[in-house]
């Protein structure tokens, strides 16, 4: 199977995606962290694909999406964004809505707090 | 090798010359970049479309893990 065949797959057979550097539980990048940090605490149930076990799913994805950085967040197979873009949209409510409407379980409560920390 | 403030803006305002352009260096350590791109041609267009864009203007030089430009935070938005 090619790097994006492999891709295409984990992305449709994973409601949530994170394509990072190392795992989510052992980041080994501050930006892959954090994406993986906000996930975890706001108990998102999501696959994490570490792209420096892999070479040519490291370009791979940046291919798949025309995105040239990692993390790359993937919900119900639809490309989110990267670092800067989950961040807004995390303080923002719209990475909540984003879950509402695609009805991806997640802590509401956790959610307010990453707001009310940041306020 | 790690790049200046004005060369990061000079790329970017070469596809956005209009645009309001800050440059800041997060880290102090000129590697460590952060750029908030304001334009008009961003109405309309959601976050991903506005950062692919930028990342375009960029040219390939934070293409893998000996790009020029190791880290860059982004916040793209159309004028109020």
């Amino acid at each position: 199977m090619s790097a994006q065949e492999k891709i295409k797959q984990t992305v449709d057979n994973n409601d949530v995606v994170l394509f990072m550097k190392g795992t989510k539980m052992m980041p080994q990048c501050g930006f892959s962290s954090k994406v993986a940090g906000v996930l975890n605490y706001m108990g998102v149930d999501f696959a994490d694909v570490n792209v420096l076990a892999d070479a040519d799913i490291r370009q791979g994805i940046k291919d798949f999406s025309d995105w040239p950085t990692i993390p790359q967040l993937y919900v119900k197979g639809e490309f989110v964004g990267g670092c800067d873009i989950v961040t807004e949209m995390t303080l923002s409510g719209e990475l909540d809505q984003l879950f509402d409407a695609k009805g991806v379980v997640y802590d509401k409560a956790a959610a307010e707090k990453i707001r009310e920390a940041n306020a | 090798m790690a790049m200046e403030a004005r060369d990061i803006e000079s790329l970017i305002r070469g596809s956005f010359p209009q645009a309001k352009i800050t440059i800041t260096d997060l880290a102090g350590d000129g590697n460590h970049w952060a750029a908030e791109v304001i334009d008009d041609s961003f109405k309309g267009m959601n976050r991903v479309q506005q950062q692919r864009a930028v990342y375009a203007s960029l040219k390939g030089k934070m293409d893998g893990a000996h790009g020029e430009l190791h880290a860059l935070a982004l916040t793209t938005k159309a004028p109020e």
